[in-house]
Order: C-alpha cells, then structure tokens, then sequence
C-alpha cells in the first residue's frame, strides 16, 4: 500500500481503533481502508482536512502536535494565535484576561496572526490585477484546499495565489522584530495555536515553501482547556496587561466565511465546507462557470471557526468574533509601549518574503503514469464495475464499490473482499464458507466476526 | 483504444456537462496532461450545451487512444443553415429563455474550434447536426 512522503497531522492509533470505518466512509479523498480491523491512511491521498477526525466515534484519530513544555526550550516564547482562538471564550472572559492567562502559563509573548493581514490584503488586491490570466484565482488562506487541488484538480493549481497565508507573514515579522531587539535567533520560539490539522501540515510539510519560521505548534483544545480552567480558578482577576494592539475589524474576521473574498477587488465568491468547494472546483475546472475573479475556499464550515480543534460552536465563535469587529476604533486602545510595532513598519521586508513557489500538482486520481497501462487498468476497472453490486455498504473495507475496482486494478485488492461476489461464489461451491470468512477477519478483525459464535445464547 | 458513449437529453440544462464530467474524471485516471484535458472538456461542454440548447436530443462519441482524443456529437434537431455564420463569435439563435440561463452567448462553436485540433461541421435543416472534433495528445 502507498503510503507516500508527506507529511500528515492525522494519525490513527491502531490501539484504540474499533475499525467502525465511519471515517473510511466520509473521506472526501476516499484515502481511507480498513484492514485487519483498523482504519488504515493512504498517505498521498489524505490532504489533513480532520472529516475523519470530526466522526471517530472513539478518539482514535489524532492530531500530533508539540509538547507544550517544548516552549521552554526557548528564551522568547511566542504565541501566535489566531483570532478564532478568542472566539471559543464566552463573552464575559476579555481578550485580556486570555492573554494575561497565557502569559502566566509561560509564554513571554502574544500576537494576534491576523495583523499579517494588514500586508496581505493589500498585495492580494495588486496580484488580482496583475494575474487576470489565471482567474478565477484561489485564495492560498486554507492549506487543505492547497492540498485538495493538488491531488483532485492537477488543472487549477496554477490558479491559487502565489502568496503566503497572514500566518506565515506574521510569523516573518514576528522574528525579524524580535532578532532587532537583539535576542539570538536559537533563543526564539515561536508556537502557532492551530485550530485544524492542515495547519499542522502545512508548517511541517510547507507546499511552495522550503522552511516555515515556526518552531511548533500547540493544538487549539489543548490551549483552550488550559485557559479556560485557569481563568475559572482565577475568578476573574488578572494580573498581566497584554501588549499587542487591538486587530482591526477587517482582519478579525479574515479567517471567517467571506472574510477575504469581502476584501478583494471584483467578482468574488466566498464557499466553505470541503464537499461544497469540490463541487465548486468541478464546475470551474469545466470553464462552466467563468468570469469570477477570486475565490475563497475553506474546508470547514463556517470556515477556521468551525476548525476540527475547536471546542465552542461554530456560530457562536463567529458572532463573538463580529461583535469584535464591529466595536472597533482605531484609537480606542492605546498599545502598550512594550507591543510590537506595526506590521506595516515592515512592509517592504514582508513584501520580499511574501511569494511562494509554483504548486506543483500531484494527482491521486491517475491509474499510472503511462497511459497506456493506465487504459488497460481503466479497462480492467470497468469490467471489475460490471460485476459489483454499487451499493457503495462498504464491507469489503473500501468506501465505494469504484474504490474497490480501482485497488483490485492497482493490486491492492481483490474481489472476493466483496461479500456480494462472496455469497455468490458460496453458492457456486467455488469458494468455502471457511475462506469467506476469512476474507471477512482479513478486512474487520478477528473479534467482529468471531462474537457471532455465541449467537445461540441470544 | 477505448470507446464511450453519452446520450444527452434536449432542453435539459440541469444535466448539460455531464458527459464532460464524466469525459474529465476519465482524463485524469488516464493520466492526461491536465492543460490538454481543460481544452478537451471545455470544447466538450460547448459541444454538450448546444445540443441542449437548440436539439431535441443527441448522442456522444468518444474514441481515446494514446495519440488523441477524437469526440463526435450527433443531434437530431433544427441543423444549422449557415455553418460560416454560426462560426462567428457572437452569432447565436439560442431563444431568449436559453439566454436568461446564461447561454446562448454565440461562443460556443468558436470554442469549441478553439480548443480543438481538428474541428468538422454536416448539418442538414430539420434533421440534425453533427460535430466531430479531435485533440492531439502529444503536443
């Protein structure tokens, strides 16, 4: 079985898995199987959206973050957090109580990553104008659609943005200030608080980028747990005042639906959910729908706010989130003398680092590279089609009986997994009742199928 | 060499780019150059809304081997009397019910030339229409 050599936040422990395969059936890649009675990855197909991470009935599916004593490694210890992480607190807590919380627990510094939006929003507006060959353009904001392009549609990864997410500008400021200040770089640590496993991804694994300035990254439940706990205990008092300055509303509400397209220049549509932006991409990749300028596409619903590590609801963040943005004044919070400057008092060191490499595509769909063997595959699938039942059950430990096809044609399957062409073959006598239910321990385990055994005592 | 066949149905604009999606998900399996399949399903969308848009009903071909793609569309409907001018950009006899759908904008056959290689054209009044079309692979 591929597994491929790319990096992935999604892991699944083989020690808790009950092989359900809830997660095999809701895979939008179909980059799951179950073998042995555990759900098994296919590497090169899973693009860190967290679908499978969202419906594990038993917590087997994990996203790997850092340690969070790994923060002590380092003098400087940096949080860079992203607004949605304010929107998980109810009303009542502040923005400084939270951030006094998260100094207490060790960090030395807080920045909001949305202020990379203050340089972002403005080169976005500059590429449009410059890129109208390419349109629609796709926004490089959600690094699980980058992922999703690049393994289902080869033809659009020319389309997305060639510039860095605000997280990673963010991030280049962040160091540079720091490094100003004189403190050595390997005394700098800076942690991303994710609130989705593609982040996690896409900073071990960068597409279009050779190193990423941050040094780990803390999953945003863990964070959240720890604040929250801690500003209940406190009750109320704080003792930190936190010295970032206040995000402006527009860059609040960046990494919520609408919140780039609503920015930019011309014709723009806003979609999220990851099954939403597949049907989307069909459409675009038939030229049936033209003359749109840019799109924003997220995998989750409600956007970074509906992030598989968050823990409040989505729509709750999102209105927590508004509320903030509509209540803000420039003036109306003086930052702190010890804060960051601007972001924008960089922007011509920002606007250096802003570009990423050409996306390279990558495409899980292709039967081989040579064409001819992949038609004889293709006619190899067909035939294997007619003969299986497209109930789509999911027995033979493949999500659709198409998925089926393909790994027998790949040599990664066969078609007695079928239990259709199983009890037909039973029937036939060309196969023992013995060997079927083999097939079925080899996909669901030995305990699922022998716990029938004792059906009598029912 | 491997053989296709659609049906598509007239005035249906619900399901017009089927057979393309369809034609597009068999691209990408065969490993296709995605710049080549982008110019072979948009000259098949084309080709697949005229159909809906003037015929009463049409049928599509595709032959795929290593070395092209060749697709032939055959419609019984109204035909084209003036194949020249139907070439034009801008020319449309699409009705004003199809152009309130977005179609009908007259681009469709310069489309279809446009991402084709080689680009054939018979039609007889009040019978049909038959577009055939072919796209090298190694180019």
């Amino acid at each position: 079985m591929e597994t491929g050599n790319f990096h992935h936040a999604l892991k699944i422990r083989e020690d808790l898995c009950i092989g359900c395969s809830h997660c095999m059936v809701v895979c939008p890649t179909e980059a799951i199987r179950v073998r042995n009675g555990k759900s098994v990855l296919f590497g090169d197909r899973c693009v860190d959206c967290g679908e499978c991470f969202r419906v594990c009935p038993v917590s087997a599916i994990i996203i790997d973050h850092d340690d969070f004593n790994h923060i002590f490694d380092y003098k400087y210890r940096v949080a860079l957090v992203p607004a949605v992480f304010t929107g998980q607190f109810p009303e009542d807590i502040s923005l400084r109580q939270i951030h006094s919380v998260m100094l207490e627990l060790g960090f030395t510094h807080i920045y909001e990553v949305e202020n990379g939006v203050e340089i972002l929003s403005r080169a976005i507006n500059d590429y449009t104008e410059s890129h109208s060959e390419n349109k629609p353009l796709i926004s490089s904001f959600c690094p699980a659609i980058i992922r999703l392009i690049q393994v289902k549609f080869p033809a659009l990864v020319d389309n997305i943005i060639r510039l860095k997410p605000p997280l990673d500008i963010s991030a280049h400021f962040l160091k540079k200030e720091l490094l100003t200040l004189g403190i050595p770089a390997e005394e700098i640590g800076i942690f991303y608080v994710t609130p989705c496993a593609a982040k996690i991804a896409a900073i071990k694994d960068p597409v279009g980028e050779s190193t990423s300035p941050i040094a780990g990254v803390i999953n945003m439940d863990f964070l959240f747990n720890k604040v929250y706990r801690k500003v209940k205990q406190q009750n109320g008092q704080s003792c930190a005042i936190p010295v970032s300055g206040k995000l402006s509303g527009k860059a609040t509400c960046w990494s919520l639906t609408n919140g780039e397209a609503g920015q930019v220049g011309g014709r723009c549509l806003a979609i999220d959910e990851i099954h939403n932006v597949i049907e989307f991409l069909e459409k675009i990749e038939n030229e049936e729908i033209t003359d749109i300028d840019f799109l924003e596409l997220r995998a989750c619903d409600e956007s970074c706010a509906g992030g598989v590590l968050t823990t409040s609801n989505r729509f709750l963040s999102v209105e927590r989130l508004r509320n903030h943005a509509d209540s803000y004044h420039e003036n109306d919070e003086p930052a702190h003398p010890d804060a960051f400057r601007k972001i924008t008092s960089e922007s011509e060191y920002l606007n250096e680092r802003i570009s990423i490499d050409p996306i390279k595509p990558r495409s899980i769909l292709k039967l081989d590279e040579n064409m001819a063997e992949a038609m004889k595959k293709m006619e190899k699938v067909n035939r294997i089609m007619q003969l299986l039942p497209m109930v789509d059950c999911g027995i033979c430990g493949a999500p659709t009986c198409q998925s089926l096809a393909q790994d027998i044609a790949q040599g990664e399957g066969s078609i007695q997994q079928c239990i259709f062409i199983q009890k037909i073959m039973e029937q036939k006598g060309e196969m023992s009742l013995d060997d079927s239910v083999e097939v079925m321990q080899s996909i669901w385990g030995f305990g699922k199928t022998n716990k029938y055994r004792d059906i009598k005592g029912i | 060499m491997m053989h296709f066949e659609f049906h598509v149905e007239g005035g249906n604009f619900t399901k017009a780019g089927a057979a393309s999606s369809q034609l597009k998900k068999i691209l990408k399996q065969l490993n296709v150059d995605p710049k080549i399949i982008k110019r072979i399903v948009v000259a098949l969308y084309e080709a697949e809304v005229n159909v809906v848009a003037h015929a009463f009903q049409g049928d599509i071909f595709i032959d795929i081997d290593t070395e092209k793609i060749g697709i032939k569309l055959v419609d019984q409907g109204p035909g084209i009397a003036d194949i020249e001018l139907a070439m034009q950009k801008g020319y449309s006899t699409a009705s004003s019910s199809v152009r309130e759908m977005g179609f009908g904008a007259g681009m469709g056959l310069p489309n279809i030339k446009n991402n084709s290689d080689e680009l054939k054209i018979t039609s007889e009044v009040n019978v049909g229409t038959t577009v055939e079309f072919v796209t090298y692979l190694n180019q």
